[in-house]
């Protein structure tokens, strides 16, 4: 391979003095965030990662990690869907309503008919609903993200509103469909076939035994779904359509892209996205409420945005959201572990989200300066 | 004669809300012609060039395409029909890199899966390399995003686009305007070459030059309208120059100008 084999024209060009990928910084702070706080922590004369009871085996603060990947599982899985609207272009804040709503449609179809003997007391529906195999609620979930997936792509692609009005009423509607659903009641009680979808130990079965990892199904879940989208926006038509029109929206309509359709199509996915997280957090819970994902459309958002995914489209990736997420949890975690109160982890929590976007803009900044 | 004529435009028109930015243009183009479309800056070319490739949904006016009559939805339909278009604009992405840019819309794949299908990226690299050749543009990095890429480099890529696949007609809205003297020579041999296999082309030009160089016939725009049809053997510069100015109307438009 000759030197300009990257190139055309015969210019000097030399693949190893090639850029960063832009996630390499991402993890760069993901490192030292997490070293801040095992650093603050040691100054108590605790640890923020390691073990440090000789009563509990292991090197590594099994329970705290345990913790903060079951936080990050449910908001990632909602934030994979997330970052691929964002890339091409558009917002979703509907996310946290939709999970709501699925949540309680979901678990609905999930009831177990006898509680202790007794009929069920949070029963939904008739005898009929009652007790059916787990594909049932699962596919009803995934129809109902597909469902508002599909309204918010096609009030976005053919009406012309903008993302951010057309998914902040959905936002609205589906808090509303979640709170109307059972008048406001939680609905609880699911058959043990549901619950174990998240508290199950998926790893244990898939590997036939040989590694156990019970409870944290939803970040098997999670780790699956990023592997794939990663995969799809790298190497299939989807992806290169996504990022071209989230870069120039009238050049992927000139060159031939049907753009409308795309749009709903990506729309669809994330509404799917946020249908799963609510099938594993009601697992996860045994018992859906109205008010359930309240807020993760912005707990989404914020990830994939530390993540280095672009607010004004074409740029990040399904790697970075996932680095972003884990910034995310070692944040929340390293307050919980300093101690820090709730209401200070809100407060900067809005900070590096602002912080983050800020950063986003800057670095547009410089690159148009450059080009 | 009808059978001749590869493209063929009445009275197409295009208002944007009160700017009569087109008014009324019947065009015709014969197979393996070359013609060559000037005017001052906003006369309407462009907008001409945006209502035949479905840009944008003309105000009036009918178009033929191929000996019938069309009525592209989208420019998808324009392109798949077979015509190939350099806008002004270039209609880049600029966060994709070259093979990407160059393959926008039409993709090599290698499984087809639908939308998720897999694409082949290795062939389209290829012939990537092979089309851009043809530019003679220099390019050290075909995998960086051609957001930081010269403006010439870009104009490149966008040309190389319409190099690299079979076409019914080409479009060029000012395809040289950015580029070096090497690059516009070797777009004008693209051009040359598209002639010697029977192309025909539109090509929209401020340079005097190049458009004597290379094209049969000179169509002029002025406010909207088309003032002139010219023969270049039957004109010159300074005759183009009348007409683009107002200083001299077509006597067959005389009722336009
Ligand atoms: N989207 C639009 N909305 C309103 N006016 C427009 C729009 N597009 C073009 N125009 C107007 O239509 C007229 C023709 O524009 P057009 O781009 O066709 O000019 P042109 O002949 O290509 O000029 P140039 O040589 O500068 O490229 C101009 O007066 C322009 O301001
Ligand atoms: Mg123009």
């Amino acid at each position: 391979m000759s030197a300009n084999s990257h190139g055309v024209g015969g210019v000097a060009f030399d693949p190893k003095r090639r850029s960063w990928p832009p996630e390499a910084n991402v993890f760069i702070a993901l490192v030292a965030i997490t070293a801040v706080f095992e650093l603050l922590n040691r100054f108590d004369g605790g640890s923020f990662l390691f073990n440090m009871r000789a009563n509990v085996p292991g090197l590594f603060n099994q329970a705290r990690l345990d913790i903060m990947i079951l936080q990050v599982a449910i908001t990632g899985i909602i934030a994979l869907g997330v970052t691929q609207v964002i890339i091409l272009g558009g917002i979703d804040l509907s996310s946290g309503s939709v999970v709501g709503a699925t949540a309680m449609i979901v678990m609905s179809f999930a009831q177990t008919a006898l509680v202790n003997g007794n009929p069920n007391p949070k029963a939904i529906f008739g005898e009929w609903a009652m007790d059916l195999p787990v594909i049932v609620p699962i596919m009803v979930g995934l129809a109902c993200g597909l469902a508002a997936g599909l309204i918010n792509g096609t009030l976005i692609a053919y009406t012309g509103i903008p993302p951010f009005i057309a998914t902040l009423g959905m936002m609205v509607s589906a808090r509303g469909v979640a709170r109307w659903w059972s008048n406001g009641q939680p609905v609880s009680f699911p058959t043990e076939s549901f619950a174990n979808l998240a508290n199950g130990d998926l790893l244990g079965t898939l590997t036939f035994g040989l590694v156990h990892w019970p409870g944290q199904n939803p970040a098997i879940v999670f780790i699956a779904l990023a592997i794939l989208f990663h995969l799809i926006l790298k190497f299939t038509i989807y992806g290169k359509h996504t990022y071209a029109i989230g870069s120039n929206e009238d050049a992927a309509r000139m060159s031939g892209i049907k753009v409308k359709s795309h749009k709903v199509l990506v729309y669809a996915i994330a509404g799917m996205c946020a249908a799963v997280a609510a099938i594993m957090l009601t697992s996860k819970n045994l018992t859906a409420q109205a008010g359930m994902g309240v807020m993760y459309e912005l707990d989404a958002i914020a990830m994939a945005v530390i993540g280095g995914v672009s607010l004004s489209g074409g740029r990040g990736s399904i790697l970075g959201t996932v680095l972003g997420a884990a910034i995310f949890s070692v944040i929340i975690s390293g307050f919980t572990s300093i101690r820090l109160d709730a209401y200070y982890q809100e407060m900067v929590k809005g900070a590096i989200i602002v912080g983050a976007v800020v950063l986003d803009q800057w670095r547009q900044r410089r690159s148009a300066a450059r080009g | 004669m009808d059978g001749d004529v590869i493209l063929r435009t009445e009275g197409l028109t295009k208002h944007y809300g009160g700017v009569h930015a087109l008014q009324g243009a019947n065009f015709e183009l014969r197979a393996g012609e070359h013609v060559a479309i000037m005017g001052d800056n906003g006369a309407g070319k462009s907008t001409f060039v945006r209502q035949i490739t479905a840009v944008e949904r003309r105000t009036a006016g009918k178009i033929w395409f191929g000996g019938k009559e069309v009525d592209f939805e989208n420019p998808l339909e324009a392109r798949e029909a077979g015509i190939e278009t350099v806008f002004q604009n270039l209609a880049l992405a600029d966060d994709l890199d070259v093979p990407s840019n160059l393959f926008l819309g039409r993709e090599r794949i290698r499984f087809n899966l639908g939308p998720f299908s897999i694409l082949d990226r290795r062939s389209m690299r290829t012939a990537t390399v092979a089309a851009l050749e043809k530019t003679a543009v220099k390019i050290p990095n075909l995998s960086n995003t051609i957001r930081n890429m010269s403006g010439g480099q870009r104009q490149c890529v966008a040309i190389a686009r319409t190099a690299a696949f079979a076409s019914k007609l080409v479009i060029m809205d000012e395809p040289t305007a950015a580029l070096g003297v090497q690059e516009t020579a070797q777009v004008e041999n693209i051009i040359r070459t598209l002639k010697e296999h029977g192309e025909p082309l539109i090509l929209i030009s401020h340079n005097m030059r190049q458009v004597f160089d290379l094209v049969d016939r000179i169509v002029v725009f002025r406010r909207g309208r088309i003032v002139a049809n010219l023969r270049k053997e039957e004109t010159s510069g300074q005759d183009v120059v009348a007409y683009i100015t107002g200083a001299k109307t077509g006597p067959e438009y005389a009722d336009a100008a």
